[in-house]
């Protein structure tokens, strides 16, 4: 009776209909394949910093295993108030309005499912990271993407998000600097987004996971622009500028009312983040700038040698100015971004994302991270020469 | 420091060519940096760092603290230039704290260290005290583990 095609019908349609995420499909592919050098993991090659694991060991000794507060440890909210503050420009209540999530993409589920209710629309750019489409769906939301292109700086304006918008928009969803393009928006970008936001009456998600990470140029946060403070739930966490990805936390900081709510959903079904991450987490703030700097610089001279390398065998790839990821164009090849991907992969065994993972618009692109040893950098880039020359 | 200097300390073989791209410039301008360093003696030399653990030398290494009495001119500076002039001498700084300078010193035995000590160490003139500390195992080197750390862990391809 329950054979797989009953059991199928059973699924929630929207779970049932929903594809893998298009990096699973790679991800089974390269495993099945030996010494491939990858640019598609999207995590930093470092571990985490010594005393930052260290603190973890500590408090697992003194037994730091039990169920925490659903908000988070107050100490933590308390440095993480501090941080904020002092790196983004908002103040924000460490009692009501900061809750402590396992890793950012939690707290993204909570905010969407916070917010809205069925056929209620959510505007947000392209390319994105993997889970934005989805996770609107899973919340009963209507996702609208925006497409943003290369020759603009992948930056999103003021122009495009009028476009798209309509009545039913409740939520404009943001991520700068941007997984997969590297693209950041400068202050004067972000001011137009704003005042649209406030005209259009719009809660904004702001997803700063990559906000460390800036070359070249300094990061604004949305929450530092005037009237968004009280209309945005700021997203950030410590999986990237920390290398703390395994230990999944993130947080989300927002008026009180947004985030008791989301603390709601979060204290029925996460209850709260792991003892232990939140203890390193707080050794993670002591001395940020030390930690995060180092691996800026290394990060900075790798993204400098991709892009140089890019531009010497005649690809073209607009600079990244944030986050870890090189987002060249491979159109002039005359392949879906997909094929070229899988062709690169067989013949010279490096693994690239295909841009299409990460919405439409990513077509004629691969994403290639740059978090990984330059020696392997220089390798790859060596064998995707010797692949485009061969075209 | 200047940025150049920092990738050479970590992997003094990085080619001018990569180097140059790590850093936005040409590789002509990278070697004139670096002769220019050279030249000004910024650059001491290049070395390769080993395990030695690993090549069974049978080669010892003592560290040794050092008490002198400070020259009426030079200071600590003559005697410890002195010693360091020594060739068993790998290492040599001057120290706060009970004792004023600290030696690494090599030979291939431990006899051929307790006679470095007795005969040119301990009988140098200035020199009031010294005591010798052999090294059993090396951990880590000039930043450089020797234990092989675990290799990447992470999932080949990651959102």
């Amino acid at each position: 009776m329950n054979d797989s095609a009953s059991l199928r019908n059973r699924l929630n349609p929207t779970v049932r209909d929903m594809p893998r995420s298009g990096i699973r499909d790679f991800f089974d592919i390269v495993t099945t394949m030996k010494d491939v050098i990858s640019l598609g993991i999207g995590e930093p090659d470092f571990d985490t910093p010594w005393h930052i694991r260290e603190s973890a060991i500590f408090a697992m000794e003194r037994g730091v295993t039990h169920y925490t507060s659903n908000l988070g440890y107050l100490e933590l909210r308390r440095a993480l108030a501090a941080y904020v503050q002092k790196n983004f420009g908002a103040e924000y209540n460490p009692e009501c309005e900061v809750l402590i999530t396992v890793g950012v993409s939690e707290a993204l589920d909570l905010a969407l499912r916070a917010l809205l209710s069925p056929g209620d629309e959510v505007l947000y750019h392209e390319p994105c990271y993997v889970s934005y489409r989805a996770t609107v769906l899973l919340a009963h939301g209507v996702p609208i993407a925006v497409p943003t292109r290369a020759e603009n700086g992948f930056r999103l304006t003021r122009a495009m998000l009028e476009e798209r918008v309509t009545p039913k928009t409740k939520v404009l969803m943001l991520n700068f600097p941007n997984n997969p393009t590297g693209g950041v928006m400068g202050r004067e970008d972000l001011q137009d987004i704003a005042a649209f936001a406030c005209e259009r009456d719009l809660i904004v998600i702001a997803d700063e996971i990559y906000a460390e990470l800036t070359y070249d140029t300094t990061h604004t946060s949305l929450v530092s622009l005037p009237g968004l403070r009280e209309r945005t739930i700021f997203l950030h966490g410590f999986s990237k500028a920390w290398a703390m990805t395994g230990f999944r936390l993130g947080y989300a900081c927002g008026p009180a009312e947004l985030i008791e709510a989301m603390m709601k959903i979060h204290q029925y079904t996460m209850l709260c983040a792991s003892s232990l991450s939140q203890k390193a987490a707080l050794e993670a703030l002591a001395r940020p700038e030390t930690d995060v700097a180092e691996m800026k610089t290394e990060y900075r001279r790798r993204r400098n040698f991709i892009v140089s390398a890019f531009k010497e065998m005649g690809v073209e790839c607009h600079r990244p100015l944030g986050a870890f990821y090189a987002f060249p164009s491979v159109a002039r090849f005359g392949l879906p971004s997909k094929d070229f991907a899988l062709q690169l992969l067989k013949e010279e065994k490096v693994a690239v994302v295909p841009g299409t993972a990460f919405g439409e618009c990513g077509e004629g692109f691969v994403r290639c991270a740059y978090a990984t040893s330059m020696d392997n950098i220089k390798e790859a880039m060596l064998r995707i020469k010797r692949f485009i020359h061969a075209r | 420091m200047d940025e150049l200097l920092k990738i050479l300390e970590s992997n003094a073989l990085e080619s001018p060519e990569s180097i140059a791209q790590m850093l936005g410039t040409t590789a002509a301008e990278i070697r004139a940096r670096i002769a220019d360093y050279e030249k000004r003696g910024v650059i001491r030399g290049y070395q390769a760092v080993l395990n030695e653990d690993q090549l069974d030398l049978g080669k010892v290494t003592a560290v040794i603290e050092v008490k002198v009495t400070p020259q009426r001119e030079g200071g600590f500076d003559t005697i410890a230039q002195r010693l360091s002039r020594f060739p068993e001498v790998r290492s040599s700084y001057l120290m706060s704290g009970t004792y004023d300078l600290l030696l690494f010193v090599e030979g291939r035995t431990l006899r051929e260290v307790a006679a470095f000590v007795s005969e040119h160490l301990a009988t140098l003139e200035g020199v009031l005290s010294t005591s010798t500390h052999f090294m059993l195992k090396t951990y880590k080197r000039l930043g450089v583990l020797m234990e092989q750390e675990s290799s990447d862990e992470r999932l080949s391809i990651s959102p």
